[in-house]
Order: C-alpha cells, then sequence, then structure tokens
C-alpha cells in the first residue's frame, strides 16, 4: 500500500512540470494561435468568433470556418513588418556579439581570480538583478540623453563641446541590450571557463605555444559551449525585447517587439498581433532548437 | 618495445668528476607566500640519466619540476640545462617537455592532434608531421586510436598518449610528474619498464616525480630524497636502500628496525649500547665518535627468526612472535621485545617447509649479524 502511494507521488512529482508547461504555456499559445487566426472586430473582445459553449456543436464548427490564415499573408505584404523582423534579428545579433566581447573578458578575468574572490565577483555580477529592470533601463536615459551624465562628464574632461546624441538611436538600444544581458552572457561563459582545467594551458605552453596562441587553441574552443549557451541567452529575448527599444531607442528604431505592442494597444488589432507573435516564435524555434542541440553534444562530450 | 635490459651498461656519469652535468640547480629557494616549497637546494643531474625525485606530498618535488619546466620561477637560486641559464625563459621557449600528472590531454582534438600539437607549433612541414606522429603512435602502440578523442580511451591508453604528445618534439630532457599515478598495480610494473626501455632507446634524461618508492628504485638511476623542500639524500636505488643517509630516508624506503642508542666503542668492529641495555656488535660505526647518540638500523630481511639462539649470532634479541603476515614468497614476522619494542624481520619462504613453522605466541629469537646494520647519526 505504502509502495503504492509511493509510485502515485513519484508520478506526481514528475506530473507537475509538464502540468505547469501545459496550463501556462501550450494552453495560452494555442489561445494566441487561434486569436491570430480570427479578424478584427469592435467588440470586446475585439476580435471574431469567439468560441463558446452554448452555440453547440453546429456553432463549433460555423466559428472553424471563419478561421483564416489572412492576418499572415497580410504580415508579409506589408513591408513593416518583415522591416521589423528583420530589424530585430540584425539588432539583436549584433547586441549578441557585443554583449560576448564584453562579457568574456569578465567571465575569464573572473575564472582565473583566486577561488576565495570568485562568489564575491559572482555576486556582483548579479547584483543588479536586486533592481528592478524597468529602473535601470530608464537610469539609462539619465546617463545619455543630451544634457545627461554621461555629455556632461565628456564635456568637462573637455573631450566634446556639443552633446552627443545618443539617446533614441540604435547606439543607445545597443547600450541597453549589452547592460541588461551581460549577466546572461557572463553567468554561463564563467561557468565553461572556471570548470576548465588550467593544467591544459600549461600543457599547451609547454609544448611552445605562446599565451596568446593557447587561448585561441584551447581555452576558447573549449568555453565554446558557454559561448553559445550565453548568445542564446541573449539573442533570444534581445530579439523579442520591448522596454529597451521603447524607452532607449526612440520612434526611429523599428522593432517586433515595439510593433507588436503597438498594433496590440494602439491599433486594437489583436489578431494581427497575436500572428506577429506567432511569427515571432517560430523563427526563434531555430536558434533554440540549435542550442538544444549543442547542449546535449556538450553534454556527450562531457560524460 | 623489446626488452633492451640486456644491453643496458654501466652507467654512473656522477661517479665520474670530469662529467659535466646536464641540469643544475643552484642553491634553488621556492617560496609561496610564507611556505617555502624549495629550500636552498642544489642538485646535478646528467645527460641521459634517469633521475627520480622521491618524497611525500608537501616535499617540493613537484615545484622542483614545475621550475624546470618553467611554470613556476625560483625565488632565488639559478637552473642551468645544458650550461645556458633558465632564468626567464617562459615554458614554451625551453627545450624540455612534461608529463603531467593529470595527462592534460586536449579534450577538444583527436589522439593524433594532441600529438600533433607542439610540431605544429614548431611550424613543421605537414608531412614531417604527420611521419613523426605515425612513429609515436607506433611507438605506445596506439596507432588503431588516432582518431578518438581523449574521453573514448581507457586510464591506460590516455597516459600512453601523453607521453607520446611530451616525446613528440625530441626535448632533451622529458619531465614526468607521476607519470604512472592513475594506472592500476599491474599496468603500472609494465609500463615501468616501458619507460625504462623508451629512455634508453631514445637516450634522453629522464627526471621522474613519484611518491611510490617502489617505482623510483625500479627505474631510476640515481634517486633523491625530499623532505620539507630540502634534498636528503641523491643515490643509487641500491645506495638509498643499504646506506641511506638518515633516519627518514631508511625510514621511507622500505621498512627498517632502529635501535636507538650510544657508541660504546668507535671505528670498525664497534659496539653500540642500546637503551634497554643490550650490547650490539657493529662492523663499522662510520664516522660516529664513542658517546655519540646513534642509530642503528636493521632492513627486517637481513634479521633471522629462530626458535633458538644461534650459536654463531653475533646479535641476538629474545622475544615473542607479535604477529605474522604470510604474503607466499615471503613472511613477515613481528617479533615484540620484552621491553614492548617490535622488531620487524621477513624471511624468504625458500622451502615449501609447513610444519614447524613459527606462530603467535612462541618465543622467539631474531639474530643479525654485525654487517647486517647501518649506523646512523641524524
Amino acid at each position: 500500500m505504502a509502495r503504492l502511494f509511493s509510485m502515485i507521488g513519484s508520478r506526481f512529482v514528475i506530473a507537475v512540470p509538464y502540468l505547469w508547461l501545459l496550463v501556462f504555456f501550450l494552453v495560452p499559445f494555442f489561445i494566441v494561435f487561434k486569436i491570430s487566426l480570427s479578424q478584427t472586430a469592435i467588440a470586446m473582445p475585439p476580435y471574431l468568433p469567439v468560441f463558446g459553449l452554448e452555440e453547440g456543436g453546429s456553432g463549433f464548427v460555423r466559428n472553424l470556418r471563419d478561421l483564416s490564415f489572412e492576418n499572415y499573408l497580410w504580415l508579409f505584404e506589408d513591408a513593416l513588418y518583415v522591416n521589423a523582423y528583420l530589424s530585430s534579428l540584425v539588432i539583436a545579433a549584433v547586441s549578441t556579439l557585443l554583449t560576448l566581447l564584453v562579457g568574456y573578458p569578465i567571465a575569464y578575468g573572473m575564472a582565473r581570480a583566486p577561488a576565495g574572490l570568485r562568489p564575491l565577483l559572482l555576486m556582483l555580477v548579479i547584483l543588479p538583478f536586486w533592481t528592478s529592470f524597468l529602473i535601470r533601463v530608464y537610469a539609462w536615459i539619465g546617463i545619455l540623453k543630451p544634457e545627461g551624465l554621461l555629455n556632461q562628464f565628456l564635456a568637462f574632461l573637455g573631450i566634446i563641446d556639443q552633446p552627443l546624441v545618443i539617446l533614441n538611436t540604435t547606439s543607445a538600444v545597443y547600450i541597453g541590450i549589452v547592460y541588461s544581458y551581460l549577466p546572461f552572457m557572463v553567468l554561463p561563459l564563467y561557468a565553461a571557463l572556471e570548470k576548465m582545467d588550467y593544467s591544459l594551458i600549461e600543457a599547451a605552453q609547454d609544448l611552445g605555444c605562446p599565451p596568446l596562441a593557447a587561448f585561441w587553441k584551447i581555452t576558447f574552443p573549449l568555453s565554446l559551449p558557454g559561448v553559445v549557451a550565453g548568445c542564446m541567452l541573449v539573442f533570444i529575448p534581445a530579439v523579442g525585447e520591448f522596454v529597451i527599444p521603447d524607452l532607449l531607442g526612440g520612434s526611429r528604431t523599428l522593432m517586433i517587439g515595439k510593433t507588436l505592442w503597438d498594433e496590440f494597444f494602439f491599433n486594437r488589432d489583436w489578431p494581427v498581433s497575436s500572428a506577429v507573435a506567432v511569427v515571432l516564435l517560430l523563427i526563434l524555434v531555430v536558434p533554440i532548437a540549435y542550442f538544444q542541440r549543442a547542449q546535449a553534444r556538450a553534454r556527450e562530450q562531457e560524460s | 618495445m623489446a626488452s633492451l635490459g640486456s644491453t643496458r651498461r654501466t652507467f654512473a656519469p656522477w661517479a665520474d668528476p670530469t662529467a659535466k652535468p646536464y641540469i643544475r640547480f643552484e642553491n634553488v629557494t621556492k617560496r609561496f607566500g610564507d611556505f617555502t616549497a624549495v629550500d636552498d637546494l642544489s642538485l646535478t643531474i646528467y645527460e641521459r640519466e634517469f633521475f627520480a625525485l622521491l618524497g611525500a606530498s608537501g616535499c617540493g618535488k613537484t615545484t622542483l619540476l614545475r621550475m624546470l619546466g618553467g611554470f613556476e620561477q625560483p625565488t632565488s637560486g639559478r637552473i642551468f640545462l645544458d650550461g645556458q641559464d633558465m632564468k626567464g625563459i617562459p615554458p614554451y621557449r625551453r627545450p624540455v617537455n612534461m608529463m603531467f600528472q593529470s595527462y592534460a590531454l586536449f579534450p577538444h582534438m583527436t589522439v593524433e592532434a594532441n600529438i600533433a600539437f607542439g610540431l605544429k607549433q614548431d611550424g613543421m612541414p605537414k608531412p614531417q608531421i604527420a611521419e613523426r606522429v605515425a612513429r609515436m603512435l607506433k611507438l605506445v602502440k596506439l596507432e588503431p586510436f588516432a582518431k578518438r578523442k581523449p574521453h573514448q580511451l581507457s586510464g591506460g591508453q590516455r597516459q600512453r598518449v601523453a607521453l607520446a604528445r611530451s616525446l613528440a618534439k625530441r626535448p632533451k630532457v622529458l619531465l614526468l610528474d607521476e607519470p604512472l599515478g592513475a594506472l592500476d598495480k599491474k599496468l603500472r610494473e609494465e609500463t615501468q619498464f616501458e619507460l625504462m626501455d623508451l629512455q634508453y632507446e631514445l637516450g634522453l634524461t629522464f627526471v621522474v616525480v613519484t611518491h611510490d618508492q617502489e617505482e623510483a628504485m625500479t627505474m631510476a638511476d640515481r634517486i633523491a630524497i625530499m623532505d620539507k623542500g630540502k634534498v636528503l639524500q641523491v643515490a643509487t636505488p641500491a645506495e638509498v636502500y643499504e646506506a641511506p643517509s638518515c633516519r627518514f630516508v631508511a625510514d621511507f624506503v622500505g621498512s627498517i628496525n632502529t635501535f636507538e642508542g650510544s657508541v660504546t666503542r668507535a671505528g670498525s668492529a664497534a659496539c653500540i649500547r642500546d637503551r634497554s641495555g643490550a650490547e650490539f656488535r657493529v662492523a663499522d660505526a662510520g664516522a660516529a665518535a664513542a658517546g655519540d647518540t646513534v642509530w642503528l638500523a636493521v632492513r627486517p630481511e637481513k634479521l633471522r627468526v629462530s626458535r633458538e639462539r644461534p650459536a654463531d649470532a653475533e646479535n641476538a634479541l629474545d622475544g615473542e612472535v607479535w604477529d605474522i603476515a604470510y604474503l607466499g614468497d615471503m613472511t613477515v614476522y613481528n617479533v615484540k621485545l620484552d621491553d614492548g619494542r617490535i622488531v620487524k624481520a621477513s624471511t624468504i619462504n625458500s622451502i615449501r617447509r609447513l610444519e614447524d613453522a613459527l606462530t603467535w605466541h612462541d618465543r622467539a629469537w631474531v639474530s643479525f649479524s654485525a654487517d647486517a646494520g647501518v649506523v646512523l647519526t641524524r
């Protein structure tokens, strides 16, 4: 009897994450997907058809016939959406690269720091999370605006006499993304670099390899799983990023997250914005699948 | 690798005053903060020598090896290799290669690529690299595994890859840090002889760090026994065993019985009275003067165990058989003297004789000749 309970118990424990994914991910996805196939309407909710239990089986079939992929076709007909997608991918890719360039030396320095100091450094990387993301992005407005801290400081040093225009440009978006996502890059890189056996570098040097060459031939290839993980963790959310382009990028920065927001709240076109979201998801499935495969490969290498 | 044991010759450049040392440590000290790992150490190693640094962990032997490899810089003192001062020369410009204790194989490269790594660094032409790698693979009998990654190999195979990689560049000196430490006993014994043959065949100088005295005794031409950053004795395995320089060496290499006492008659045909009052006759007390406190050290196999006191015994003690360890080829008796001291004596079981053997709690005599022991003054 006790065994039966423990069996049911263990099944239940396994079921919890699946249930979670079903209720909070799969079901909402299908709701969004269904809305993306609907037509916009001046109603509450603002789309048609609305499935209801009171209409019975024939009503259900009629409603089903009303669904169409029209909104998706629309997305590809209007250059705005295609451009927004492309621009999002480019901005995300460039900021991922920049984050990698900034994050790698940080992670490397942390991994090579004395063992006693490492928890403190790790803590410092995580520390920004203690402040709300929104507030930190707002703070960048104060730094980057024409009469902001950065311009004042540069003018004080005499480097510039005209304030630099950074706020409301793509540069500000890059700065915002690199700053906000840096910990997501540093942590997996640190994990990969920290577990690396330093005697490998010594062995490379012993075999006639100067330190810089040893880095490119040994350290960097061995940190690749960390590089891939970090890049994915930055790239995937950066593609759909809304807050940073909205607050720092101004109206000229075209990103899909912002387009989606405008579609949803200004145009009140739920079906089209849902279609935008579904297509975004499909676009991101590719790097996510690649990431999963890379992770599986890395695990296999280790065992 | 055919056994080359029979072609080995007497090799003793250290006994030749005209021989030029190949590696020279001159008053080398290495400190890590407050800790002195190597303490004012001087040492010479000759070309083609198989030299072992033997000591417990923390004795400074690995630090010494790493200084030779260029991974640590001496705090003071100088290291010469083939007449050249090694000061400030980084590891990648030294004509030595190291086989790391962890093997340090590059996990993202195949066996082949691991072995070729050092050759590529030197800018060797590709066909020559391929040829050298093939030769190395053959040398360590790993031809079928050339395309494997290190994680697909067994411990013994990895050890061979590490060896092949460190030999590929034909270094003047090969440094080996606990080369057999990760292998099981049987494989270790086999590999010991292979290493010796390899070293002889290639005419290289090997400096090996080990904590395993048996390993050092088997392989090395000379052994340096280290403790607390100092070298206590540098000698051939036989000298280290039969004529240890001090109690630490005597105790560290093999097992030994030591009797503390004072010299009652110095010189040859000396006498030592131990603290229980027993008088030992000793063939040679060396430099010890009458009245000095000394330790008479006798190896277990030089003691004889018998029921009766042998008539011709020069030195004899009686006690009770306290413990017997039957090891097949030999039997080790622990005989407890009446004052509580335990004396260890081993007997080769050269005759298949099962009856009339001594057994637990029998009264027994342990005896030894005047030249069986060595007199130690420290």
